[in-house]
């Protein structure tokens, strides 16, 4: 009975809500979208384990407060409405249903990480509801035919190790590979990436474990192999020990370091600089901590809209320009679907971004997606370690095509 | 001995007198609380059957807790290991090898008391902290464990495993939310009936017994150890349909999902209802539930902040937890009947 009653009543509201849809002629709107507003969900670990993530939550909240002081996207202000999940995939459900069912979102913007972007997605591609520039580097988030409705952000990692692929190809034809690589699925993303270029080139892998205390037998190891190339696929602790110990036991290859160990303070320092030097990696964002931007007229922006709108944040975080550079890319979406903001139009124009960049990325860097194509940004510049920091060089690097 | 064995032994002059009494709610109330469990959701949108949902299989997992320590008297910081296990091999059933829904839970139940009885072997030499501490590692160990190699071709490694959500069977017109929300609910019914019958057994007089002094009780013929055991597997077993009910209602199980911080929710959950009385289970789940978003909702930097005060605002208010709230309010309407 009740059922029936409710069924009945929601059919009466759906007619309703047609009709009145069909007198705002070439208006359309789907939930979480009106004349005055748009609503947007977001995940982010604000506590927990990932809770230094939190701050890109905070900045984008901040960019979207610009955006509606200067008179919001078309004329409607965003409406940017963000929940913690702790990182925890349980957690990270339950904010969603909330955000799509009671909240009515229009779409869910940049969640954080690979197994709660995981969690959700299944219930978000049933709900057909956008699940836009994930912040996580997993090749599987930009997968249009399995999953029409989630598009990635951040170059995969797949796509960064093809553009190593690529440079060794270059420099060294004749490379010996080694590969070092962590055993997760961020570890495995690089490898296939790396192994569909080098193919028998790559003479010897070795994985470790998060657990183990320290992996100098596994660089004693791949010394031996007589490779001449490293790439070193490590999360930060252990790049470190890596590049300690290939100083220590005077191996000199020519040694490739993944972008999440780029860090000159969490990585490099502790390594010591006279051990790093020559060491190669990639990049796409300006790192606000380098010295080289301090007048670029894209990183003078970024800092003066800190200033106002987040002036508690740590202006040399890299995370903050990464939140920036998301939240641009969202209202270069949102700005593009014009009056139709359906969320079937909303995909359509995510996967309609033609040669845009925001001055965040790196010069020369564009963002470009197709219907077939739901990975923004697919192009990386290398960088090498020169003195106390990172210097580019080279043309920018397409991980994605076979160039 | 530790706070929260002060708290059950201070209640057991009570528990010996009436045990069913001191465990359970009245008839009336009893009956109140069912209705409202089954009318709530035909009013409620998807999102609140969900979150009822989850306040089912929380609230099981908490009983379940509640069955150890109120019961037994023993410690587990390890229970999200066990609801792991649970969550897991339902998981892995339904995906990998077909198996409908409901077949899973029975040998979630199965194998988590198998796991949860062989654990309580070592944990016979132990008591009070120590005991505690040793589940603690055994809560810190499951999440690496199940990231292990040569299983993930099963269950899914880091990435985890996604979980199909079953749909309404018989052609039945209700949202698979709905249908969800009463499948746990008779579970979890059945569960509560059986524990509550199982503390008022002749098992569950040998638990208490336990609880309250061990050596008086081996004393008048309790097998101290086989019981000590026999509580650890039984309470690893509804922990374990716990953790597959949550699987199929949040549709995806990984490992970061069932790390240390959820074994001392369920622990938080147990003191908030009142240790050793099986209704707070519920409200112990819905203190772990609602009180974070509550929480957010006043501070989103603070959160964590928050929650600690309200905490402590909890803890040192009604000590003894829901029931407490329980057992005054009934005193209060005991006293203006009788004006």
């Amino acid at each position: 009975m009740f059922g029936r009653t409710i069924r009945a009543a929601a059919l009466a509201a759906a007619v309703i809500s047609l009709a009145s849809g069909g007198a705002l002629a070439q208006k359309k709107y789907d939930t979480g979208a009106t004349d005055t507003e748009i609503k947007v969900g977001n995940l982010m670990p604000y506590s927990g384990p990932g809770s230094a993530y939190g701050v890109i939550g905070q900045v984008e909240a901040a960019y979207f407060k610009m955006i509606n002081d200067k008179g919001g996207i078309n004329g409607r202000k965003v409406n940017f409405i963000s929940y913690d999940d702790a990182y925890s995939p349980p957690k990270a459900v339950e904010q969603t249903r909330k955000l799509v069912e009671s909240d009515e979102v229009l779409l869910m913007f940049d969640p954080l990480g690979t197994a709660n972007n995981t969690a959700i997605q299944k219930y978000l591609t049933s709900k057909k509801v956008p699940q836009l520039f994930v912040a996580a580097g997993a090749t599987k988030f930009n997968d249009p035919k399995n999953f029409p409705w989630t598009t990635g952000w951040q170059p995969s990692y797949q796509s960064e190790a093809r553009a190593y692929a690529k440079y060794i190809l270059k420099e060294k034809p004749n490379a010996k590979v080694a590969v070092f690589f962590q055993n997760d699925d961020l570890g495995k993303d690089y490898l296939k990436g790396l192994k569909d270029k080098l193919g028998a080139r790559i003479i010897a892998e070795e994985s470790y474990e998060t657990t183990e205390p320290t992996i100098d037998t596994h660089i004693v190891k791949l010394k031996a192999s007589g490779a001449d190339t490293l790439v070193n696929i490590s999360s930060p602790k252990f790049a470190a020990q890596a590049i300690k110990k290939i100083a220590e036991i005077d191996w000199k290859p020519l040694h490739i370091l993944s972008n999440v160990s780029s860090s000159i303070g969490s990585v490099i320092k502790p390594a010591g600089f006279e051990n790093a030097q020559g060491v190669v990696s990639a990049t796409y964002l300006k790192d606000p901590s380098d010295p080289q931007w301090d007048n670029d007229p894209g990183m003078k922006e970024f800092q003066s809209f800190l200033a106002k709108y987040y002036p508690e944040g740590n202006k040399r975080d890299i995370l903050l320009i990464t939140g920036y550079a998301l939240a641009e890319t969202l209202a270069q979406t949102l700005k593009q679907c014009g009056d139709d903001l359906t969320r079937e139009n909303v995909m359509k124009q995510a996967a309609n971004l033609k040669d845009w960049r925001t001055e965040a990325l790196l010069p020369g860097i564009y963002m470009n997606t197709s219907p077939t194509d739901f990975a923004p940004i697919s192009q990386l510049r290398l960088m090498r370690l020169s003195g106390e920091k990172w210097e580019l060089f080279g043309d920018v690097i397409n991980g994605d095509t076979d160039d | 001995m530790s706070a929260a064995e002060e708290v059950v032994a201070e209640g057991h002059e009570a528990v010996e007198a009436v045990p069913k009494r001191a465990m359970t709610l009245g008839t009336g109330t009893s009956v109140v609380v069912l209705l409202l469990l089954i009318a709530v959701p035909l009013f409620a949108k998807n999102f609140v059957i969900f979150q009822l949902t989850q306040l089912l299989y929380l609230g099981l997992a908490v009983l379940a807790l509640n069955i150890l320590t109120g019961g037994s008297g023993q410690f587990s910081l390890g229970q999200s290991a066990f609801y792991a296990i649970g969550a897991y091999v339902t998981a892995v059933m339904m995906e990998q090898f077909n198996v409908p829904y409901f077949l899973c839970l029975p040998v979630s139940a199965v194998l988590c008391f198998g796991a949860g009885f062989l654990f309580g072997q070592p944990a016979l030499r132990l008591s009070g902290v120590y005991l505690a501490l040793a589940t603690f590692a055994l809560a810190t160990a499951m999440p690496q464990l199940l990231k292990l190699n040569f299983l993930e071709h099963w269950t899914g490694g880091v990435q985890g495993l996604v979980v199909t959500k079953p749909d309404a069977p018989f052609g039945l017109k209700m949202s698979q939310d709905m249908w969800l929300y009463y499948f746990t609910l008779v579970v979890v019914l059945a569960i509560y009936i059986l524990s509550v019958n199982l503390l008022r057994s002749r098992s569950g007089r040998a638990f208490m017994a336990i609880r309250d002094n061990e050596i008086a009780a081996s004393a008048m013929g309790i097998n101290v150890a086989l019981y000590k055991t026999l509580a650890f597997g039984v309470s690893a077993a509804i922990t374990g349909v716990a953790g597959g009910l949550s699987a199929i209602a949040v549709q995806f199980v990984a490992p970061d999902s069932f790390t240390i911080t959820l074994a001392i929710q369920l622990f938080l959950g147990m003191v908030v209802g009142g240790v050793g009385w099986l209704p707070g289970s519920i409200v112990g789940a819905a203190f772990i539930i609602f009180v974070p978003n509550i929480a957010e909702g006043i501070s989103k930097g603070l959160s964590g902040a928050v929650f600690g005060v309200l905490l402590f605002l909890v803890i040192y208010l009604v000590p003894h937890g829901a029931r407490q709230v329980v057992v005054q309010s009934e005193a209060w309407i005991a006293k203006i009947k009788q004006k």
